[in-house]
């Protein structure tokens, strides 16, 4: 237990002087300026389509589920309000979130962990660079702003599937759909969602960066750190929903 | 000069270095010679301060590298040439972004850095591989990119970790070659390798690391007539009983 407490400890000094170390490289502009759109289309616009993907499932489930729900209860109008708000508050970042923990954590955890345990790292400092500027502050800044852009999308097409889904599938027309969507709608619905979906991108990036660069050697190592990253990110992105829950709401 | 002094180094409960004691005179390469996990490259990475020590300090021109703030250890990187044991160059890059990549950081114009990028190549007589990426390389090329990399900032010290392990007996002399010719520019050799044929013909100065300190330092001939039993047995390569441990300390 005490062993278990103490490593809990040492995570949370590590994630703490991890990101105050990122925090004092953003200083080299120099250095991580030129890595940021690259990082940015990586993994942010390269992630668009897993995002649509999950955003177009979701809102036919919420669409099908709320009318089940609702039937002989209250006003099918309120069809609309519920995927609206569903969408843009909860499942949208959420969701997007956790997509987007498994490909971008994944991706940043093996590709640091590769460079860790071969010796990139070592080399890239050895040439006078800071690791952190050059590795961690590009993808952390990267996530921070490319998840609300994904976010936004998949709050667009998640609305918009449900949408079509009400007036194909269930007795609701266009007019009361919408009804719905504007009855309950406020802007902070989405500034909400899209600030949450920011945090969810630090955090996803640290993590995968943390875990990248305490990657041990051979490609077990490597895989286990991604393992813990992927995990890791999802954990933090739950832990900030409710913390933005309680913040926010 | 570079002046290990009293170094200690632990990784959990293994001592790696145990009052490593050394100093490396400039214009000259010094060859650091030990068996596998003997803290070789531990050694080299304490001295780029890649890794701290436990206790002692390393002197590079008068300055301890365990002080220096981070633009002191920028600077201090920036006269020490670095060629990793499997050359560690960055996959995604070419061969002439990860040779220019050091200049960049530097803050040379891009006409600078395609000379020197140009020059270094030259040198490790690898022109014309400026496009092509690590993976498309042989280990020999490779570590010879590495070199060239170590060359283009033009730096004080190089420090070689296992230069020509995993190559073939040419590719290895070439190697050799590569390290005589760099000394000869003026720059400060420190080579760790546990290849004594290597060791022999790019050495000037030999020192034998044993059990976490230096065993024995002197020169190729004084190495080569040692009546050291450790020693001996080390570059004759004969297998055997486990060896008395030293203390720390400078050698004799």
């Amino acid at each position: 237990m005490a062993s278990r407490v103490a490593a809990r400890d040492g995570f949370v000094a590590h994630v703490g002087h991890l990101s105050l170390e990122t925090f004092r490289a953003l200083a080299d502009v120099r250095t991580w300026g030129p890595l940021l759109v690259p990082q940015m289309r990586r993994l942010g616009v390269d992630s668009v389509p897993i995002a649509l993907f999950i955003a177009v499932f979701t809102g036919i489930v919420l669409s099908l589920l709320s009318s089940y729900i609702f039937t002989g209860a209250v006003p099918m109008y309120f069809v609309g309000a519920l995927v609206g708000k569903t969408i843009m508050m909860e499942l949208g970042p959420v969701l997007t979130g956790m997509a987007l923990a498994g490909r971008v954590g994944a991706s940043i955890a093996a590709e640091l962990g590769t460079m860790k345990v071969t010796e990139q790292v070592d080399a890239l400092e050895t040439l006078a660079y800071d690791r952190n500027s050059y590795l961690i502050v590009p993808r952390v800044l990267a996530a921070t702003l490319m998840f609300p852009v994904v976010t936004a999308f998949a709050m667009g097409v998640g609305v918009f599937s449900g949408w079509i889904t009400a007036i194909n599938l269930l007795d609701l027309s266009s007019p009361d759909f919408l009804k719905g969507l504007k009855l309950f709608y406020r802007f902070k619905d989405i500034w909400f969602g899209l600030i949450k979906s920011a945090s969810f991108g630090a955090a996803v990036a640290l993590m995968g960066c943390l875990r990248g660069l305490d990657a041990q050697a051979g490609a077990a190592g490597v895989g286990l750190s991604t393992t813990r990253a992927v995990v890791l990110g999802c954990e933090a992105i739950l832990v900030l929903d409710a913390f933005w829950a309680l913040v926010l709401l | 000069m570079i002046r290990l002094q009293h170094l200690t180094k632990s990784f959990g409960a293994k001592q790696v270095l145990n009052g490593l004691c050394l100093e490396v005179p400039d214009g000259r390469n010094t060859v650091v010679i030990g068996g596998s996990g003997s803290g070789k490259s531990v050694t080299l990475k304490l001295i780029a301060g890649l890794l701290e020590p436990d206790a002692g300090q390393v002197e590079v021109d008068g300055a301890v590298v365990q002080t220096m703030d981070r633009s002191e250890l920028a600077a201090l990187r920036g006269r020490i040439g670095y060629v990793f044991q499997f050359a560690a160059l960055f996959d995604s890059m070419t061969v002439a972004q990860n040779i220019g990549l050091g200049l960049v950081k530097q803050g040379y114009d891009q006409a600078t850095i395609a000379r020197r990028v140009g020059e270094s190549l030259a040198v490790v007589e690898l022109s014309g591989t400026e496009d092509r990426y690590p993976a498309e390389l042989s280990g020999g090329m490779r570590k010879r990119v590495g070199i060239a990399r170590a060359i283009a900032l033009k730096p004080r010290y190089i420090l070689y970790d296992e230069p020509t392990t995993g190559l073939d007996p040419i590719t290895s002399a070439v190697m050799d070659d590569l390290m005589r010719r760099t000394r000869d520019l003026g720059v400060t050799g420190l080579v760790v390798t546990h290849d004594m044929r290597s060791a022999f013909t790019v050495g000037d100065r030999i020192a034998m690391l044993h059990c976490g300190a230096i065993r024995q330092v002197g020169t190729v001939e004084e190495i080569q007539a040692t009546d050291d039993p450790v020693v001996r047995q080390f570059i004759e390569g004969r297998p055997g009983a486990a060896l008395p441990t030293p203390t720390g300390g400078f050698p004799e």
